[in-house]
């Protein structure tokens, strides 16, 4: 019980797939300049990681070798197409925002690396547990970057106005580079320094080392 | 005695070992046929939905152009969108088709159809579309009786993806009053700023054809000059190529060009 307690609440901040793994920060960037885009791309994603994880843990024995891949491509596409036209027919003002990023969910190096890495070699509870797990540790990231991008870059959250603007006659001047991809780098990078401050153990070990002055001239 | 009871055989199957090249031809035809299943129940199902969604869309585009473009300020007051005249033209020979009924034709439908569209040779077909559909509506907007804006639904292929656009034309069929694209899928950012209201605020006062009749209009590279082009958006090119090769077939013989010729002519009063 603890250990399958483990697989859901690893993944949040010490195992988190965005900051530790850097797995799926394409979307992290695209989809993040607003709280709303964010929440639901999470949503997708997280939809979509535990579906395909359950089937792919639910096949495991029985996965021929030679086209592992190809099967679980296979199942995790019929499930993005699914989503996508699900969001199509019943948000479709938030599926215009998203636009081609629900499709590259296909492509997320996160929803493949969890039926690869665990899914395919978990019975099924545990890999859903791990599948929810990583969803939410992928949107707590993507709600931190969103939230922060649309606080600073338009003053709304979730189109509510937070920060008045200096043009609706309050005194926040929104800034621009907010919504610009590099800022979610920026942010991104930030989170990473951040949680590896605090937890030394996620940082790698160098693959090598700079040498000091003396240290070169003594050599 | 071969044993043909489906449940053993099916034991036997999934006791073979996963390098099995007969368990893996078996198994990818399982996978791809359940996946297709689920994606095939989900399309019939779905897409009734999406089709509402972009049926509205169109309608919302509509509205908003009218009441974007600025001769239309003022009578936007009383003046509905029911109130716009929907005519059906059959394009062939430019005339009004009259056994039409406007409320009910469905050019997209019409196109799928070949009975009721042309093939269109290779060469001539600069838009793309392949299928052209034999009629075609027209909304006639009139102010105070006197013809005020022609609306032509048109369509093109444009960098990745099929573009709609609503051309408005002013009463002497010449000049552009807007254009409006309420559906693409071009590349975000980039070619899909010919939605935005800023590019499509080029368009208004340009002039579709020169004194010989021949049409001109284009969207051209970096800054447009003169009457005749519209700026480009950067990055954007192919799709700016779509636009105009889109705007040329449906100016041309095979698209309104017998229509317009016609009104110019003044041998159709609208």
């Amino acid at each position: 019980m603890k250990q399958a307690y483990a697989h859901l609440t690893d993944p949040l901040i010490k195992a988190n797939p965005i900051t530790l793994h850097i797995l799926g920060i394409c979307s992290a960037l695209a989809v993040t300049t607003s709280v709303s885009t964010a929440l639901t791309m999470s949503a997708a994603l997280t939809v979509v990681l535990v579906l395909s994880s359950a089937m792919i843990s639910a096949i495991r024995h029985h996965m021929p070798t030679a086209i592992r891949l190809i099967v679980q491509i296979t199942i995790i596409a019929s499930l993005v197409i699914v989503m996508d036209l699900f969001l199509r027919a019943f948000a479709f003002e938030m599926s215009k925002r998203l636009s081609i990023f629900v499709g590259l969910i296909v492509t997320n190096c996160l929803v493949l690396g969890r039926a690869e890495a665990f899914a395919r070699r978990n019975p099924v509870w545990p890999s859903v547990l791990d599948a929810l797990g990583n969803g939410l540790g992928y949107s707590i990231v993507l709600l931190t970057v969103g939230t922060i991008r649309e606080l600073f870059g338009v003053g709304t959250l979730l189109g509510y106005e937070i920060l008045p603007l200096v043009e609706n006659g309050g005194w926040f001047r929104p800034m621009h580079v907010m919504l610009l991809a590099p800022s979610a780098f920026f942010i991104v990078g930030f989170l990473v320094w951040v949680i590896r401050s605090l937890r030394p153990e996620q940082a790698e070990t160098p693959e090598f080392r700079i040498l000091s002055h003396d240290e070169t001239a003594q050599s | 005695m071969a044993d043909f009871n489906p449940i053993h055989l099916w034991k036997r199957f999934l006791a073979l070992p996963n390098e099995d090249l007969g368990k893996t031809l078996v198994f990818a035809f399982l996978v791809t046929f359940v996946a297709s299943v689920i994606v095939s129940v989900a399309a019939v199902t779905l897409t009734p939905f999406y089709q509402q969604n972009l049926d509205r869309e169109r309608q919302a585009r509509m509205e908003e152009m009218v009441a974007s473009l600025s001769v239309m300020s003022d009578i936007l007051s009383e003046l509905k969108i029911d109130d716009f005249d929907v005519r059906i033209v059959d394009l062939s020979s430019g005339t009004f088709a009259k056994d039409i009924d406007p409320t009910s034709y469905n050019q997209r439908e019409a196109a799928r159809d070949p009975k009721q569209s042309l093939s269109l040779p290779r060469d001539s077909d600069t838009a793309g579309i392949r299928q052209r559909a034999n009629f075609a509506p027209v909304y006639i907007l009139r102010r105070d009786q006197a013809l005020e804006l022609i609306v032509f639904p048109v369509r093109g292929v444009g960098y990745q993806s099929m573009l709609y656009a609503f051309l408005a034309l002013e009463a002497d069929a010449n000049t552009i009053a807007g254009l409006s694209f309420y559906e693409q899928g071009e590349t975000p950012g980039v070619g899909a700023r010919i939605t935005e209201p800023d590019w499509q605020a080029h368009w208004p006062g340009k002039t579709l054809a020169d004194e010989n009749g021949d049409i001109r209009i284009s969207v051209v590279r970096g800054r447009g000059q003169g009457r005749f082009e519209v700026d480009g958006i950067s990055g954007a090119t192919r799709t700016g190529n779509g636009v105009s090769n889109m705007l040329h077939f449906w100016l041309g013989d095979f698209g309104f060009g017998p229509f317009l010729k016609r009104i110019q002519a003044g041998e159709i009063r609208l």
